[in-house]
């Protein structure tokens, strides 16, 4: 059935259009001066993907200096207690910050999501331009910060040690703070863009379970960014002029710091997974040949998971110094976010039950994002739980945990989407052996480097440690093993990918037999992304064959 | 903000107004867009001070007795002259807008200037209000010295942190107000120019509009300041 839609739709397509959004106009400058938004979530992805390889680089050192308790290699120390410190945090700062906020929303919403909806573009085109230059700066300062002498605080910050410290801490919360106004920026544009700009017909529960997702990203970029955004400020006024905040010696409170941080950084753990489901909710459906079970749950969901983000913020510090009523109401909320993600999770597999897959790479994507997402959002119930937390607070079980979700989650489901509308963003067809392989590397080297971690941190292995046991030194050198795994199947999906830019554009307009407006228009798309003004005519998910004379 | 960017791609038969954006079908499209997105800007605003309104609160409620006592230092009457300004230049600024919509560009220039000496005035007060703190070593508590009315001291005699905690918050907060006040000069001048030009008029203001929404909240920030630092008795 896959193959005769798939036909259908590229015998439905008019020829490709000479002039598309690549070609219609020439030379850097028009890159740099762009307001297309198709172009801009290009330029954002390769601004993404380079801070995931930077960050990566640092990720595979960090597991290389824990190889062996002496971190020795060659007979030599690799590094320094004080590098390792910066080299974690840097790794840190630089995938959160970097590459995972933008990754989906930036990158591949700004692509995708004007096509969905049926629109021109998104919003407000030069805000989104703006909004990649904040990136850019917030890139370069953060780069600048790491020669100049790099930070060794941990991506959160902690005062008093962040006050106090000799790494550049001020260069570094200034990045995150201009990033932050990308972030915002870009949540004000998706928000006015969905409410504004839907096609002709297109009514709240006709968009496309992605836009769902990537609104209630952008509902809390726009309203927990900004309070990063002030205590961030206030550490910078700390360490400048000693303002006596965060600082018991001048009368401040440093438990008050994490408050504020966790109030912006929790919910930005749903800036990062939510994106994450949004791809998900896209692929089951199209390569199950199937309605998405419970469009309307599942659209919910996601904006109850942004809400529930902005009352959780407190189990981050089960063990800091909070009153214990605040623990306990902490924790029974933070039970309730399990339900929103059962309910995804159920749909998706309800999606699944009966339907006619087919296990392509995107396809592939999805059913690991499925098992490993399953994983983190399990083991999130233990640390959740007061009793087992105390003893887990700090251990490698948090490390894996928040892996399993934010890589094993929304990496994992940015991979899927790449893959899913690489065809739509550069007119080409990826080689689908290499990149099915490129993802079981991926599945199986994150599963050896993280799976063991629980193990690790369950049996006490701190985490942020440069020393460690020796009994710990079998599960430390597998995880590291493991990283390598995954380092050479990432490898092999971006070499794939690249690879296929080489290739003549071959891509048709709909490979997938995908029901969302993104399909209907050409790969890659003209300009103005569709020659006539779309009006929808179906639900979305609706994989009845169409009758097809429209 | 939304300047003429008539696509030069743009494959549609053209008449309608120049200060439409090729992506959008109306006018008015257009102008419900533009003011989510600003009203969306303004929730960011409200969050960002709401984080240190949070951060007094907490601190207020550590050293009740030192905050009654330092704010006995502020000027009060400045304090109420400038929240009068605010109430005026908001007065003008709706009037602005007002003769936006009524397509009358002499009013519109002229209340726009009016709002912008308000602003200036705003900014002068506080210069004095500042320079006495400095002058009384009225600062974070670093820099805090002792004064005659401090009652709240440790046996040594030191005083406690409390005092330099209200000011700390004291300069952060109408400092940052201030921030948005030096930027509403720049974007009330910037529209007061292009309004000098006559490019507003019933058909398109909303720069003039979303400018207004800026320079209400701003003024609506000082309104919560005033009693929350002036009014602690």
């Amino acid at each position: 059935m896959a193959n005769t839609l798939t036909s259908q739709a590229r015998t439905a397509d008019h020829p490709r259009p000479a002039v598309n959004y690549l070609n219609a106009q020439k030379g850097i400058w028009s890159w740099l001066t762009t307001v297309d938004h198709k172009r801009i979530g290009i330029m954002y992805l390769v601004g993404v993907l380079s801070a995931f390889l930077m960050g990566g680089i640092f990720a595979l050192f960090v597991r290389l200096t824990l190889l062996n308790p002496q971190h020795m290699l060659f007979g030599k120390v690799l590094m320094t207690a004080e590098t390792y410190n910066r080299v974690f945090t840097l790794h840190g700062a630089i995938m959160v910050f970097l590459f995972i906020i933008p990754s989906v929303p930036a990158a591949l919403g700004n692509f995708v999501l004007p096509l969905m909806l049926g629109a021109k573009d998104v919003a407000f085109p030069r805000l989104n331009l703006a909004s990649f230059y904040f990136w850019v700066f917030g890139a370069l300062l953060a780069i600048t910060s790491m020669v100049v002498g790099a930070v060794d605080t941990g991506w959160t910050f902690y005062t008093p040690y962040s006050t106090t410290t000799q790494g550049s801490v001020g260069l570094m919360t200034m990045a995150v703070f201009i990033l932050g106004f990308s972030s915002i920026f870009t949540g004000i544009n998706f928000v006015a863009t969905v409410h504004k700009l839907r096609a002709p017909g297109m009514g709240w529960f006709d968009m496309p379970l992605f836009v769902w997702g990537i609104y209630s990203t952008a509902i809390i970029q726009v309203l927990a960014t900004p309070v990063l955004g002030i205590t961030l400020v206030l550490l910078l006024l700390e360490r400048v002029f000693s303002i006596g905040i965060f600082d018991p010696k001048l009368g401040g409170d440093p438990v008050l710091f994490q408050h504020f941080f966790w109030f912006y950084s929790h919910p930005a753990v749903y800036i990062m997974i939510l994106p994450g489901m949004a791809i998900i909710s896209e692929l089951i459906p199209t390569f199950s040949r199937k309605t998405m079970f419970g469009y309307r749950a599942v659209a919910y969901s996601s904006v109850s998971l942004a809400l529930l983000s902005f009352i959780v913020w407190g189990h981050h510090m089960f063990v800091a110094g909070q009153s214990q009523l605040a623990t306990v109401i902490f924790s029974a909320l933070t039970f309730l976010v399990a339900i929103p993600s059962g309910v995804k999770m159920f749909n998706w597999l309800g999606t699944m039950y009966n339907g006619n897959i087919s296990l392509e790479t995107p396809m592939l994507y999805a059913i690991s994002f499925l098992l490993l997402f399953g994983i983190g959002g399990l083991t999130g119930i233990f640390l959740g739980t007061l009793s087992t937390d105390v003893h887990l607070t700090d251990t490698y079980f948090v490390v894996a945990h928040f892996h399993y979700v934010m890589m094993g989650g929304t990496v994992i489901a940015f991979i899927g989407g790449l893959h899913y509308w690489w065809p739509k963003m550069t007119g080409r067809m990826y080689t689908e052996k290499w990149a099915a392989l490129g993802c079981v590397l991926v599945f199986i080297g994150f599963n050896m480097t993280f799976l063991t971690q629980f193990f690790l941190g369950s049996r006490g292995m701190p985490r942020r440690y440069y020393n460690y046991l020796d009994q710990y030194q079998p599960l430390h050198a597998f995880s590291t093993y493991g990283s390598w795994v995954l380092g050479a199947g990432l490898f092999l999906t971006a070499i794939n990918l690249l690879m296929s830019l080489r290739k003549p554009m071959d891509a048709p307009d709909n490979p997938w037999g995908g029901t969302t407006l993104e399909w209907k228009t050409s790969s890659p798309p003209i300009e103005h992304n569709f020659e006539d003004q779309p009006v929808l005519d179906r639900a979305p998910y609706d994989y009845r064959p169409q009758p097809v004379a429209r | 903000m939304s300047t003429s960017t008539v696509d030069l791609h743009d494959q549609h038969e053209h008449g309608h107004d120049p200060h439409q954006q090729h992506h959008f079908a109306t006018m008015e499209q257009q102008f419900d867009t533009s003011k989510i997105g600003m009203w969306l800007f303004l929730a960011t605003e409200v969050l960002l001070f709401g984080g240190l309104f949070v951060g007094f609160g907490l601190m207020q409620s550590r050293y009740p007795q030192e905050f009654l006592e330092a704010h006995e230092h502020l000027q009060r009457p400045l304090g109420a002259l400038n929240t009068v300004v605010l109430l005026i230049s908001s007065f003008t600024m709706v009037m602005g807008v007002l003769s936006a919509q009524r397509s009358d560009r002499k009013k519109l220039v002229m209340y726009l200037v009016l709002t912008i000496i308000c602003a200036c005035i705003f900014l002068c007060v506080k210069y004095f209000e500042y320079s006495h703190k400095f002058e009384e070593h009225l600062l974070p508590p670093r820099w805090y010295h002792a004064q005659p009315g401090d009652t709240v001291r440790d046996a040594a005699g030191n005083v406690s942190h409390g005092y330099g905690t209200f000011f700390a918050f004291y300069f952060m907060m109408t400092g940052l107000h201030g921030i948005h006040i030096l930027v509403g000069i720049f974007l009330l001048a910037w529209i007061a120019i292009r309004a000098n030009r006559g490019e507003f008029s019933k058909a398109y203001y909303t720069p003039v509009d979303l400018v207004g929404l800026y320079w209400h909240l701003v003024d609506l920030i000082w309104i919560y300041l005033f009693p929350l630092y002036y009014l602690i008795k």
